[in-house]
């Protein structure tokens, strides 16, 4: 059976001074906003914000100088991405670049593909949108069939894409197509490619969630052209790249904050002196939240230390999108507030806003059953 | 993990994997003290990995004792070893010698009160403490009554045994008038130090358990075969023993976090958040491990229980979740919602 290593991480002195830094930026950008408008987090797109990220040195802090990066270590991006996620500042026009995008184009992408993209990135003037899901492929991700042929130059490119975030309103999206069929073999033959949301053959239609809210997006290819020098890594080494780059999407803060405005809407509305079964239940919370930005700390340094965490964020993604999950179930449980909309207290309103979009927590960046999947692996048990 | 701390790790499973076979722990349930272990526990220098070296101790840290104390949870080993650690440190910081043998810590109850006093003849002490673990075996015991810290040897209370669900001693001691080896004051002792500390020890205790508990299951279901494979082989219980995974994980870390905080000062915030994620996650853990044995986990001669009953002691013990969480939720509606944030990093 493989085993878990989760250390304990002491955050080195420059993270924590830089902790400083970025409340500072906070107060003055963010600042007293209302609770209802923060408890978006990474959902909240600004990208006026992101720019101001970008000239702080926030965005690509690990990538080298050349590439308009910072070098900076990865538990002082740490740091800033959970005092981001904290405040709830509206980051979401540069999280996916930042998080996957940028290091997979720094990892697999040609030298002319940095210096076109990862500077204006780092910036925070250019956002990107993931293209995995198709409409017959979410879990089964192996299984997509959006094919991209080889034409003269490049490749034309022909299937639908759906649940992309923010694809109408991202520059880049970096797709995974099917390149070549290999029978009985799915993972193989397929490619990632960097395509340019406004080219010509690609039409991006909305898809509204339940809480009446566009940020899902359908994306159909009708002979879109891709031109060779936008393909990411080798023809057909796509699975590899795309499982490399969901680890950078599962390991950060953000798969155990989305609900910490609720917690903390919640410690107001019982007031300084709550009463036992309040206090039991915030205690609670506050006990899981504290234990989790140890986990969440820990996958950070064994980042920074250049090893392979994948099993240990599964077990922290999993363990942090059931609790923020929970969460409103547990105020619910609690307080019996009706949960609102556009009227009622700001308690009332992130109540209701995380009362709709608690389901895709679990849903989102790889199922919960999926993760149980990786987890189980990881014991030998598959 | 330093080098040092990888060295006692290996030791103690060393140790632990020869010498705590199911027969020591059948026949300590009987009521046998398993003196032979004790004395090799205790000549290992293990009981004492953090007390100072000028008291007798290993010079150490509460992150050293955390590796002994969590392989004695995961190994059900039968000896008071947290709990000699626990009274070895509330001694030394009161200043006092710690002597050898087992001890014990009391009062372990909330509700329960032990008065010192002091006359011509030097200190005194009475009252009545409950549940107090191994009691009846503990060569002395350590109390706690107001700032003080008083050591009372064995012989000087009444006993009346009783035990816990995994048949460890937790006995009922009198004191009236009993003689006090030793006694001084501790300032620097919150004045909940019996219960606090010792709530940071059964929380390493179950995230040791918990190990245990991960490892027995996922070996059984691998080898269990029903409809003509491994039970493993199915995606339910798969996505049970991740589940088992995920809190086995998240109760270690609490624990490791509060002992890291004791190490550095005031433990109450850690030590609180580390006994109520290892006590749920000790429920939660010990219904997986249990259902996904089937029959036979529920035997006596499967040696699953001796894991599982002691976690549904220990979780209770020193304060059980709804405790510390009420303790942890007042401090933190107290400070203020928007305190939470800083607070938390703070730490």
């Amino acid at each position: 059976m493989a085993t878990f290593n989760f250390e304990l991480l002491d955050l080195p002195p420059e993270a924590e001074s830089l902790r400083g830094e970025v409340r500072e930026f906070l107060r003055e950008t963010v600042g007293d906003g209302a609770p209802h408008k923060r408890e978006r987090t990474w959902g909240g797109h600004d990208p006026a914000f992101s720019k101001k990220v970008g000239a702080r040195g926030w965005i690509g802090m690990l990538w080298p100088k050349q590439y308009g990066g910072h070098e900076r270590s990865a538990l002082e991006r740490y740091v800033v991405l959970e005092e981001m996620l904290a405040a709830g500042a509206p980051v979401s026009a540069h999280w996916v670049a930042d998080r996957q995008s940028g290091p997979l184009l720094l990892r697999f992408g040609t030298e002319e593909q940095r210096q076109r993209f990862l500077p204006r990135i780092a910036r925070g003037e250019l956002s990107f949108a993931i293209g995995m899901s198709e409409p017959d492929s979410g879990s089964d991700l192996a299984s997509i069939r959006t094919r991209a042929e080889r034409v003269e130059g490049g490749y034309k490119v022909n299937g639908t894409k759906v649940w992309t975030s923010n694809a109408h309103i991202s520059d880049y999206m970096i797709a995974l197509f099917r390149t070549k069929v290999v029978p009985d073999k799915k993972h193989e033959g397929l490619s990632q490619f960097l395509v340019d949301t406004k080219s010509p053959g690609i039409s991006i239609r909305p898809i509204v969630d339940l809480s009446g809210q566009h940020h899902f997006n359908e994306v159909v290819f009708q002979d879109a052209f891709v031109p060779d020098d936008m393909r990411v890594g080798d023809e057909g080494a796509g699975w590899k790249q795309v499982t490399t780059e969901l680890a950078f999407e599962r390991s950060g803060p953000e798969r155990y904050l989305s609900s910490l405005r609720l917690v903390i809407e919640t410690i107001r509305e019982v007031g300084r002196e709550p009463g036992e079964r309040a206090a039991v239940t915030i205690g609670r919370l506050v006990a899981h939240l504290a234990t989790l930005r140890q986990m969440s700390l820990s996958v950070a340094g064994m980042l920074q230390a250049g090893q392979n965490p994948n099993l240990e964020a599964a077990v922290v993604k999993d363990v942090g999108t059931s609790f923020e999950q929970e969460i409103p179930e547990t105020v619910h449980a609690l307080l019996g507030a009706e949960p609102r909309l556009g009227t009622g207290s700001d308690f009332e309103r992130t109540l209701g806003f995380l009362t709709e979009h608690a389901p895709s927590f679990s849903l989102r960046g790889g199922t919960r059953e999926v993760l149980r999947g990786i987890i189980a692996r990881g014991l030998g048990l598959r | 993990m330093n080098e040092m701390q990888a060295m006692l790790s290996d030791t103690v499973t060393r140790l632990f994997t020869d010498r705590v076979t199911t027969e020591l722990r059948e026949t300590a349930e009987k009521g046998q003290w398993p003196a032979k272990l004790w004395q090799e526990v205790e000549e290992g220098g293990l009981t004492l990995t953090q007390i100072p070296e000028a008291r007798g101790g290993g010079g150490g840290t509460w992150q050293d004792a955390f590796i002994v104390v969590a392989a004695a949870g995961r190994f059900a080993v039968p000896l008071p070893i947290a709990e000699t650690m626990v009274a070895a440190w509330l001694l030394s910081e009161a200043g006092l010698d710690v002597p050898f043998g087992p001890l014990t810590v009391a009062p372990a109850r909330a509700s329960e009160r032990l008065h010192l006093a002091s006359d011509m003849a030097g200190w005194r002490l009475d009252g009545t403490a409950t549940r107090v673990p191994w009691g009846r075996v503990a060569g002395h015991v350590v109390v706690v009554a107001g700032d003080m810290v008083g050591l009372v040897a064995a012989g000087a209370a009444r006993v009346e045994p009783d035990v816990n669900l995994a048949l460890e001693p937790r006995d009922t001691l009198a004191w009236s008038g009993a003689h006090v080896v030793a006694a001084a004051p501790a300032p620097r002792l919150p004045g909940d130090a019996v219960r606090l500390y010792g709530a940071l020890v059964r929380s390493a205790q179950m995230a040791g358990g918990l190990e245990y508990l991960l490892a027995q299951t996922v070996r059984y279901v691998s080898e269990r075969k029903q409809f003509g494979r491994p039970i493993g082989g199915f995606q339910a219980i798969q996505h049970q023993c991740a589940l088992l995974a995920d809190h086995t994980a998240a109760a270690g870390i609490a624990a490791a976090n509060a002992f890291r905080a004791a190490d550095r000062g005031d433990p109450s915030f850690e030590v609180a958040a580390a006994k109520v994620r290892t006590g749920e996650a000790a429920g939660l853990g010990a219904g997986i491990a249990h259902q996904c044995h089937g029959a036979i986990g529920f035997t006596y001669e499967h040696s699953l229980h001796f894991v599982t009953r002691r976690l549904w002691s220990w979780r209770a013990e020193f304060g059980a979740e709804s405790h510390w969480a009420a303790e942890l939720g007042r401090r933190v509606a107290g400070r203020g919602a928007d305190a939470l944030w800083p607070d938390l990093t703070a730490r």
